[in-house]
Formats: structure tokens, C-alpha cells, sequence
């Protein structure tokens, strides 16, 4: 099966293609967004299978000889995260197939979840950085056309600053792209790992490494990079929250691990102090914002700060341990703060507020609403054997080893206030005296909604439950991040 | 001649900044169109400017012009048109709004909200 990489990349574009000629007819909307997705979620997983056996999949497009051609590379590393992806987004639609009225789903809602799911999968497949320019555009177009639906005031508001920001990086990276085509003469990544290291004059490339953290930092929220960020994702509704904070920053996350492990020779640069303070900064900005807001989408928001510095920190170590507790973190972070921003969307809809004084009781009428949402919460602060324990364990471990305390000390005390922000949220929301009736329709409304987050929540605590079966996967998708010719073998063999 | 095309992309980064950095929103979209030809005509530029002939094979000739970067200048250029447009429009609908184009009155505060 050569042509496996595409296949997560066609599926959705093609159902999405056909779902934009019929957009009043819903019920054929959410058919065929579900099932489409469902069978992508069966191909990934079938591509994880397949790469597990035979090792790193490629497919030249155009049957152009490889370096020349655009080439898709399946990695271990890329296959799971197409998998976990395509998973949120099966998992966001179901919710956001009960959660939405007909008007929005009308307007093209899924046909623009499908394209994001495209071009984020094609951003983690893609073996050449033009291309992955390209996808990057074609996530960036949808998620512009998902945060101005509904097109209120505030939302048109901030969607402005959003566009104008992502114009920018965009730009940014196309320069960026030149820059590096300039001095080395070639767009494929293994290529370009293999002609980086005999380029003449190492400070251009230090300075393109840069500019490429620039357009990354910006996607991904690094500070000083982040100030779109809070402001922008506040405003879309809650499915399109959790399809932007679970999957958007992530793909900054993964084009950084990407192109620092790959292209860009880290180990006792200048290149590795600048990331090591940019996750330090992070990590830090997203402490003081999660405890200091009593909006409940607010604090969901500056965690995922918290989860992108950690993750870039595991990167910037760049050793084995550090590498496998980053991309251990990352699959962990996506469900989780999937799930947890679809509680407190739910939260919103049942008290019709985001503050959390004015919230208070909701575990009387919704026990398990209270509980899932307990859970959610143990597991984003890491508590063991829940899924984000063991990715920060092993950042911890690879930072330590490499003879830094800070950041290992910041990781653990960042834990805390994560822990703190998230059980806020609960003693606040969930425990204390109901400020209204909350029952009638919305009991079960909300059970509707709590299939979905609660599957998806099973899968979380399942991967931390089986970390030990996960870590040769795990493993396997680090091979080709600390010895780049491996991934160079694959792509330019013959 | 690349130094030439080097200094017109500076001068088109410096107007695009300033406009970005103005108050009026129509500005701040001119300016992103204008930042986004920079980078344009610096993809095209990194590549050398006219070093040869047409890249179509034919023999005799040995010294081709780079024909990627026009490639990539091309799904720049339809990409940062169709994102432009989109804006423009998103400009619009937020001015029937908000009545303001000013970005001083866009702000986030409590205040305007």
C-alpha cells in the first residue's frame, strides 16, 4: 500500500468537497462528516500498523524522483499524530452535531472542520516545507472561516486581530522559506538535512533557524509571540474552541520538532539556550494567566500555554528521554484539553456564564458531568498512572540528566499551578450552592453532550493507563528525531 | 540588478510596517498586502534574477532560469490574493458592526465590549 500516507489528507477533502454542494441538508452533513471521519480514523490507524512493521512510509507525488518531487513522509511520529487528530476531530464533530443550531450548520460548520482536519494532517505528513507552507494555509483558511461564523460583534472583533496576526507569520514564512532556498537550493526536508550541514557560513542558518521560530512561535503561542491568543480563542464557541486549542498550537509544536531535530543542529547552540528561555518564558506567562482569571475558558486557555512550554522544553533538551516525553505530552495534551474545553463549553451553556462566581452546585444535578470533569482535571496536572504523568516524568528525567535544575523544578511547580487553576474550576463550579435551577431540558441535553467528551476522555486515561504498551510506538517515532539519516534513508532511497 | 530588487523589498517591508501600525483598519489590510509582496518578490529574488534562458528543455541551451521559485511565488501569490480578499470582506461586516474602523476602539478592555 504506497499510497497510505494520502489517504488521511484525501478522505476528508474529498467528503468535504461533496458536503459544500449540499449545505441545507443536514442530516446528510453530519453523515457524512462522522462517517467520513470514522473511516480516516480507521486508515490511521491501519498507516500506524503498517509503519510499526515496515518502517518509515513515503510516497513522491507525481512520481517525480524524490528530492525534486513533493514528498509525503509517514514516520512513526506523524502516524500517531494523523491518528490522535483525526480522533479529536471525530470526537468534536459528535459534540458539536448536538451542540450547534441548524443556522450554523447550514453555513458550511463541518465543511470547515474537514479542511482543518486536511490541512492539519497534511501539515504532519508532509515531507517538503514549502508544502507544509501550503497546508499550514489550508488549516489557517478554515479556522478563519470557523471563528467569524456566527458573526457577532465581538467575535468579527477579534477574528480581525486572529486573521492579521496568522497574515503576518504566513508572510513570514514564506520569507523564511526563501531564505532557506536561497542558501542551501532545496525544499525537501531530507534534502535539506542532508545539504544543511555543508553550507559555508553556519550563521545564516542560525539566523533562518530564527526566523523559522518566529512564524512557529506565532502559531504556537511561544512568548513573547502569544498575545493573539487569549483574545481570539475566547470568542468562538465551544466545539471550535476545542478543535483550535487541541489541534492549532500543536501544529507550531510539531513543525518546531519537526525542523530543530531535523534541519537545524540544536545540541550546545545558541539555537538551544533561545528555546530553552522561550519555554521558560512560556511556561511562566501561562502560570500567572491561569490562576490569575476567573473565566473558565480563560484558564483552559493560558494551560494550554503551559503544556506548549513544557513540550518545547522537552524539545530544546533534545536527548531520547526528553524527546519521548515531549511527543508522550503532546498526543496527551491534544485529547485533554479537548475534552476539558469542551466540560467547561458545557459548563457555560448550563449557568449562561464564564465567570466563576456566578457559577456554584452543578455536581447535585449532574453527577457525572462533575466526576468526568474531575478526572479531566487529575489528568491535565499529571496526576499518576494518568495520561500526563508520564510525558512530564520523562521530560523531567531528560532535563535533569542534561545537569539543568531550573527547568525541570519550573515543570514540577508548573504541575501545581495547573492543578490549582483546573480544581478552582471545580470547587468553584461544580461544588458550593446552586445560583440557579438548572434542570428541565438541559439534564438531558447535557447526558447528549457528555458521550462524546466521555469517549474521548476514556481513550485519554486509557493511553496513560497503557503507557507501557504505547512506549515502542513512542519510541519508534523518536528513531528518526535524534538520527536524522534515518528519516534522510527513507526519503532518498535508490 | 539584486541589489536593486533587494532595496525595493525594503522599501515595501518599511511601508507595509507603517501601515500595518496605523489606527484605520482599510490601512492595516493594505499594509498586510503590501508586506505579502515583499515576501513575494524576495522568493523570487533569492533565486538570482534572469540568469538564463526559459526553463523549457531544449537542446543547446545549458544555462536555465530557476523555475521553482516562480512555482512557489505563483501559490503564494493566489493564497495571500484569496486571504486578502477574505479580509477585506471580514473588514466590511465588522464596520457594519461595530460602526468604527478606528482599531483604537477595538481594543478588548470591558470597556468597549
Amino acid at each position: 500500500m504506497i499510497n497510505l500516507p494520502v489517504f488521511p489528507i484525501v478522505i476528508p477533502a474529498l467528503a468535504a468537497i461533496i458536503m459544500m454542494f449540499l449545505p441545507k441538508n443536514v442530516r446528510l452533513q453530519r453523515g457524512l462528516a462522522l462517517g467520513s471521519i470514522f473511516v480516516t480514523l480507521l486508515v490511521s490507524l491501519f498507516l500506524v500498523h503498517t509503519v510499526s512493521q515496515e518502517g518509515i512510509l513515503t510516497l513522491n507525488l507525481g512520481n517525480w524522483p524524490a528530492p525534486f518531487s513533493i514528498t509525503l513522509v509517514s514516520d512513526m511520529l506523524s502516524a500517531l499524530l494523523v491518528t490522535t487528530s483525526t480522533l479529536l476531530t471525530f470526537f468534536i464533530i459528535w459534540f458539536a452535531v448536538h451542540y450547534f443550531s441548524t443556522a450554523y450548520e447550514e453555513n458550511y460548520l463541518y465543511v470547515a472542520m474537514m479542511f482543518l482536519l486536511v490541512g492539519v494532517n497534511g501539515a504532519f505528513t508532509t515531507g517538503d516545507i514549502f508544502n507544509l507552507f501550503v497546508f499550514f494555509e489550508v488549516f489557517l483558511i478554515s479556522s478563519y472561516v470557523l471563528i467569524v461564523l456566527g458573526g457577532k460583534g465581538v467575535q468579527l472583533r477579534e477574528s480581525i486581530k486572529y486573521l492579521l496576526v496568522n497574515v503576518l507569520a504566513s508572510a513570514l514564512f514564506v520569507m523564511a522559506v526563501a531564505y532557506l532556498y536561497g542558501a542551501v537550493g532545496t525544499l525537501s526536508l531530507a534534502d535539506l538535512a542532508q545539504k544543511i550541514p555543508l553550507v559555508d557560513n553556519p550563521n545564516v542558518i542560525s539566523v533562518i533557524g530564527v526566523l523559522f521560530i518566529i512564524v512557529f512561535g506565532l502559531k504556537g503561542a511561544l512568548v513573547p509571540l502569544h498575545y493573539w491568543l487569549p483574545g481570539s480563542y475566547v470568542v468562538a464557541p465551544t466545539p471550535i474552541l476545542a478543535l483550535f486549542g487541541a489541534l492549532l498550537t500543536k501544529v507550531g509544536v510539531y513543525s518546531i520538532l519537526r525542523t530543530y531535530t531535523l534541519l537545524f543542529d540544536v545540541n550546545g547552540t545558541f539555537l538551544q539556550t533561545f528555546l530553552i528561555v522561550l519555554a521558560v518564558l512560556t511556561i511562566i506567562t501561562g502560570m500567572v494567566g491561569a490562576i490569575a482569571y476567573n473565566d473558565v475558558k480563560l484558564i483552559i486557555i493560558y494551560n494550554i500555554m503551559i503544556a506548549v512550554g513544557v513540550i518545547l522544553y522537552g524539545i530544546a533538551i533534545n536527548t531520547q528521554t526528553s524527546l519521548e516525553g515531549a511527543l508522550y505530552y503532546l498526543i496527551h495534551d491534544m485529547m485533554i484539553k479537548a475534552v476539558l474545553f469542551m466540560l467547561v463549553g458545557m459548563m457555560i451553556g448550563i449557568t449562561r456564564s464564564g465567570q466563576l462566581r456566578e457559577m456554584g452546585g452543578l455536581i447535585t444535578r449532574f453527577p457525572l458531568f462533575g466526576w468526568t470533569f474531575f478526572i479531566a482535571a487529575l489528568s491535565l496536572a499529571g496526576i499518576p498512572p494518568l495520561s500526563g504523568f508520564f510525558g512530564k516524568l520523562l521530560i523531567v528525567q531528560g532535563g535533569v540528566g542534561e545537569g539543568d535544575l531550573f527547568g525541570p523544578i519550573l515543570v514540577l511547580i508548573s504541575s501545581l499551578f495547573v492543578l490549582f487553576s483546573v480544581i478552582k474550576i471545580f470547587l468553584n463550579g461544580f461544588w458550593g450552592e446552586e445560583r440557579r435551577q438548572y434542570d428541565g431540558p438541559l439534564i438531558p441535553f447535557t447526558n447528549r453532550l457528555l458521550v462524546p467528551v466521555c469517549l474521548l476522555l476514556a481513550v485519554a486515561v486509557a493511553y496513560g493507563f497503557g503507557a507501557e504498551l504505547m512506549h515502542p510506538y513512542i519510541t519508534q517515532a523518536i528513531e528518526p528525531l535524534t538520527q536524522p539519516e534515518l528519516y534522510i534513508d527513507a526519503v532518498l532511497k535508490e | 540588478m539584486e541589489i536593486f530588487v533587494s532595496i525595493i523589498i525594503g522599501a515595501l517591508t518599511m511601508c507595509a510596517v507603517y501601515m500595518i501600525l496605523s489606527k484605520s483598519l482599510l490601512r492595516i489590510i493594505i499594509g498586510t498586502s503590501l508586506f505579502s509582496h515583499a515576501a513575494h518578490l524576495l522568493v523570487l529574488t533569492m533565486s538570482g534574477l534572469k540568469t538564463g534562458a526559459a526553463p523549457v528543455l531544449v537542446d543547446g541551451v545549458t544555462d536555465y532560469t530557476d523555475p521553482l521559485p516562480q512555482a512557489l511565488v505563483l501559490t503564494a501569490i493566489v493564497i495571500s490574493f484569496g486571504v486578502t480578499a477574505f479580509f477585506l470582506v471580514l473588514a466590511y461586516r465588522t464596520y457594519q458592526e461595530l460602526n468604527t474602523d478606528n482599531m483604537e476602539e477595538m481594543k478588548g478592555t470591558e470597556s468597549n465590549d
